[in-house]
This record gives structure tokens, C-alpha cells and sequence, in this order.
């Protein structure tokens, strides 16, 4: 085990000579020299089309492919590496179960629930499948201070619902939802779980059988992998049944002018050539992660949040969406300033090289539902979100950038 | 950058706008969404004999969008709807390619927002209130 302190830093070349805060790692993290260095490796010295070729180059790229696919089972501990499909992000491994699995088991006057605090990627997939197939999307609204009761799940589930769709992790609230206790209650009724992992996979170690998620999906790109991988996790005997979603090269086992036999799970949903490079850079993103284990990392991450939640509570004029519990935050901390709309607040971060983001953060539906707790008109936020290689001076530099911002803008 | 764009000017158009009211007279209304910022303002305009008598806007967004639809009533108050229609295409080149010394000064206090330029993610809530204008304006003009 590797010890995690401010040395991690250093291994990350765009922020270790570059005098920002980087504090919108729930956007996307930075990447470890070892990540680059796979890829760059990758395609130096062994890159070949995967899969087809006979010479070994294609052969070692075919092996390279598939240990990164039994690294993403084991990362995730899933029941096998067949599980596990390469997708381009959370948001395309969304749109794979909804096309094949929601499109082919969702009929009309049937139900979807999607949690109101969903991400679009999370919702708007399965607002189409509602459409094209006269089905219903019934919203779980979370309480005022962000918790999901799960009673109020229990009573919109019933026969008809036949896929809820939930965050592990809301990227906006950032507390963690009781997938055990939802999944649970989901299978009660017979309908499947698609989680939404996206920013819990960095943060906290998952373990998608005991969660008893059907479904779980997440980017490479906000664990320190490259941009354009991703893993769409399904349990295999879903995944058997389903129809494929992209059709192409390597998803089948045969074509005829009449007939197509498709390949075998996982690969019957990877049409085309695959991101071999993507899939190493996110391997060895797995490898660093598990380098320092998520103990460390849950620490340094409550500790920085802590800070930041500490000094924020100093500042009355600050209302930090989903209170100000360090448990409550997994690394995301949104938050409105009283009387300066988000977009400037970011514009002042910004100018002091602190990168933090405004906006609805994808996800729209959540803040016009917390907009009315909280009495505003402002459907955004500003959020900061932390990840393991963050120092204590970044937080700090956050926090004296907050606490001028309403003189800036002309406010006592 | 930060004192560029949050000047005295900027500060004041936001917190005391001169023209954020309902518009009693109003014969033209429009309602111009940024949706990357969340801005909304509702434009009203009293239009007669072909000029701008009266303007005033409602709504919320960034300081940016707020201050620019406040200075762009300001300003088109007593101009003919072509010179509405050029100050808006004026604004919108200084945003996306930038104007000669003579036109910045044409553009008046607006000139402030010239900072914007350099800022694509703000690009949107500066020209907010001035699209919107011009929405309203053109088919009058051609009509």
C-alpha cells in the first residue's frame, strides 16, 4: 500500500507545475503520469486492431483489452469479466440498457422511476424509452436537505414499474444512496436496478453484488482514466437477453445475406473496433487507485471536504445544498451565494485560477425541485468537488476566494 | 480579469437596475432564455411611429445578463428600431470579433461588456437582452 499524502500530486504533470486549484473533479479528474504513460505505451510499441489480427501484435492488443476488462470485474467485484462492457462513458452505457433493455422489455402503461436527483444521462434515456413505447417516468423526489426516504419509494413501485433508475452518488447533493435497501425493494416488485456510478467509483469502493445492482454504469474519465472509456456493468443472464444496441464488426458470430448469429456477452454489445488504448489507460487508473486503497482516499477526501464545509459554515451567506455533514458530501460540495448567481461566483473562482463549476450540473430537474426549499428563483449552483490528489492550501485558496466574493460583486 | 468584468458599472446596472420593472404600456414582450446560464429575462417594449419609446425587462440571471439587458434599455430608449437593430449587431460583433475604437465608443457604456469576448462560457448572458431586443425589433422593421 502506497501512503497518501500532498506527494500524490506530484504524479499528476497538469496540475504539478500549474498554479490553479483544481477543485471540478465531479466534471472530470485529472490524469496520473502512469495513465499517460500506458497509453502512450500502448500505441508506441503494441497497438494492432484487437480481436481479428492472427500476428501476435493483434494478439497482445486482444490480451491488453481483456485484462482490463477482468481488472474492471474485479474493481467492481463483479461476477465475471463478461459483465463487464466497454462503452465511450456513463452516459453511452446508459443509453446501451435503455435502447436494449428498455426498449425490448418496457411496453405501454408500463412505469419507469428515475430519482429526481438523477443526472440527464440517467434520466433523459429513459424519458425516450417512456415516449417510444407509451410508458410512464414517475419521479422519486429526495427530501428538502437531499436523503431519499425509501418509503416513498416503496409506494410508488408496483407492478407496472419494470426499471428504476438512481445515483449512487448525486453529483449535485454528493450524499450516497441506500442502493442495498432500494435494490432490494426494486427486485421485491420484479423490475430492475440501473445505478448510476459516475461519482461514486473514484470516491468509495463499490461492490455491485451486494449493492444488488442489475445495472451500473460509470466514465473512466472521473477516476483518472483517459476520456472515451466506459463501463456498463449488467448482470450476465440480463445482459444474455438482451438484443444488441450498436450493430457492426465484432459483434457477431456469423452473417449470411439472410441470417446474423450475434457474438457472445460482452461482445455482442462492442460493435466496431473497440478503445483498446482507452481500456489500458483505465486499467492502470484502476491499479493507481488500488495502489493507495480506498481507506486512504475516503480519509484525505473527508478531511479536505471537512475544511472546506468548516470554512463555509463561517460564511452565513452560504447554503451549502445537502447541509454541511462531512458523510453527507463524497467530495462534492454545491453551494449558492446569497444574492450572486453561481455563473458569477464561478467567474470569480475562475479569475483566482480556482476551477470550479456553475450551472445546473446536468442535472435540471433536481434544482428546480431544491430551488423551491430554498426560496430562490436560481435553478443553479456552484459546485467544488474534491478529489485525492487535492491539497489542504487548495481548499483553503477556495475558501479565501468565497469569502471576497460579495464585496466583488458589490455587497457588503 | 475579475476587476474587468466586475467594475462599479456592472455592479450597479445588477443590484439597482434602471429599467427592471413591469412595463405598463408595453405593446411587445419577449421572453429570452440562456439556457447554459439559466438566465431569463421578459423584455417590454413601447414601440411607435418606428421608436423605442420606452423599455424595461424582469427577471433573474448572472450579474452579467442582468447588467447587459439593464444597459441595453437604457440605451435603445428614443432610437428608431434600425438603430436598435445596428447597436444590437454592433454589441454582438464586439462579443464575437471585436470592433474598431469608433465603434466601441458608439456602443457607450455597453462598451464595458467588451471583456466578455475573451470568455466563451459568458458569451451567451451578454448578448441575452440584446438578441432578445433584436427578436423583437427585425420583423417590425420588415413587417
Amino acid at each position: 500500500m502506497r501512503e497518501l499524502d500532498d506527494k500524490v500530486r506530484e504524479l499528476f504533470p497538469l496540475i504539478k507545475n500549474n498554479d490553479i486549484a483544481y477543485l471540478d473533479n465531479g466534471a472530470t479528474t485529472q490524469k496520473p503520469d502512469c495513465v499517460l504513460k500506458a497509453v502512450e505505451k500502448y500505441y508506441n510499441e503494441e497497438n494492432a486492431n484487437p480481436m481479428r489480427g492472427i500476428y501476435e501484435l493483434s494478439v497482445a492488443a486482444t490480451d491488453a483489452y481483456e485484462n482490463a476488462r477482468e481488472a474492471a470485474a474485479e474493481f467492481i467485484n463483479a461476477g465475471d469479466a463478461s459483465e463487464i462492457v466497454f462503452t465511450r462513458n456513463a452516459s453511452e452505457s446508459v443509453n446501451l440498457i435503455a435502447y436494449s433493455y428498455g426498449m425490448s422489455q418496457v411496453n405501454e402503461g408500463d412505469e419507469i422511476i428515475v430519482s429526481t436527483a438523477e443526472h440527464h444521462s440517467n434520466l433523459l434515456p429513459w424519458k425516450h424509452v417512456a415516449e417510444v413505447k407509451k410508458a410512464k417516468v414517475v419521479f422519486f423526489d429526495p427530501e428538502p436537505d437531499g436523503e431519499f426516504d425509501i418509503n416513498k419509494l416503496s409506494a410508488l413501485l408496483n407492478e407496472k414499474t419494470k426499471i428504476v433508475a438512481m445515483t449512487q452518488v448525486s453529483n449535485v447533493i454528493g450524499r450516497i444512496n441506500d442502493i442495498k435497501a432500494i435494490s432490494k425493494l426494486v427486485h421485491e416488485k420484479g423490475a430492475v436496478l440501473v445505478v448510476d456510478g459516475a461519482q461514486a467509483i473514484a470516491h468509495i469502493r463499490v461492490n455491485v453484488r451486494e449493492l444488488g445492482a442489475d445495472f451500473f454504469v460509470f466514465s473512466g474519465h472521473k477516476m483518472y482514466a483517459p476520456m472515451g472509456i466506459g463501463v456498463m456493468y449488467g448482470r450476465k443472464e440480463l445482459l444474455e437477453k438482451m438484443p444488441p444496441f450498436l450493430f457492426g464488426g465484432e459483434m457477431i458470430e456469423s452473417v449470411t445475406k439472410e441470417r446474423t448469429t450475434y457474438a457472445e456477452v460482452p461482445h455482442k454489445f462492442e460493435a466496431g473496433t473497440v478503445n483498446v488504448g482507452g481500456a489500458i489507460g483505465l486499467h492502470t487508473a484502476m491499479d493507481f487507485i488500488r495502489q493507495y486503497g480506498f481507506e486512504q482516499i475516503v480519509t484525505r477526501e473527508n478531511m479536505l471536504t471537512g475544511i472546506a464545509l468548516d470554512g463555509m459554515r463561517e460564511m452565513p451567506y452560504v447554503d451549502i445544498i445537502g447541509g454541511d455533514m462531512v458523510c453527507n458530501h463524497h467530495g462534492i460540495v454545491a453551494f449558492r451565494v446569497e444574492g450572486v448567481h453561481p455563473h458569477d461566483v464561478a467567474q470569480v473562482f475562475a479569475d483566482a485560477g480556482v476551477c470550479v463549476r456553475a450551472g445546473h450540473h446536468c442535472a435540471e430537474p433536481l434544482h428546480r425541485y431544491l430551488a423551491q426549499f430554498a426560496g430562490t428563483r436560481i435553478n443553479s449552483s456552484t459546485r467544488m468537488s474534491i478529489a485525492m490528489y487535492n491539497t489542504v492550501s487548495e481548499v483553503e485558496r477556495f475558501l479565501d476566494v468565497l469569502s471576497s466574493i460579495r464585496g466583488l460583486m458589490g455587497l457588503s | 480579469m475579475s476587476s474587468t468584468l466586475y467594475n462599479e458599472i456592472i455592479n450597479e446596472h445588477n443590484l439597482r437596475p434602471y429599467h427592471k420593472y413591469k412595463l405598463e404600456n408595453a405593446n411587445y414582450t419577449l421572453e429570452g432564455v440562456n439556457p447554459s446560464c439559466g438566465d431569463e429575462i421578459t423584455l417590454e417594449l413601447f414601440i411607435e411611429d418606428g421608436v423605442i419609446k420606452d423599455a424595461a425587462y424582469e427577471g433573474s440571471g448572472c450579474a452579467i445578463s442582468q447588467a447587459s439587458a439593464d444597459i441595453m434599455a437604457e440605451m435603445v430608449i428614443g432610437k428608431t428600431l434600425d438603430e436598435a437593430i445596428h447597436l444590437s449587431d454592433l454589441f454582438l460583433k464586439m462579443i464575437k470579433e471585436g470592433v474598431s475604437n469608433e465603434e466601441l465608443e458608439e456602443l457607450d457604456e455597453a462598451g464595458i461588456l467588451q471583456s466578455v469576448s475573451h470568455m466563451p462560457a459568458r458569451v451567451k448572458c451578454a448578448v441575452l437582452g440584446w438578441r432578445t431586443m433584436k427578436e423583437i425589433v427585425e420583423p417590425l422593421k420588415n413587417a
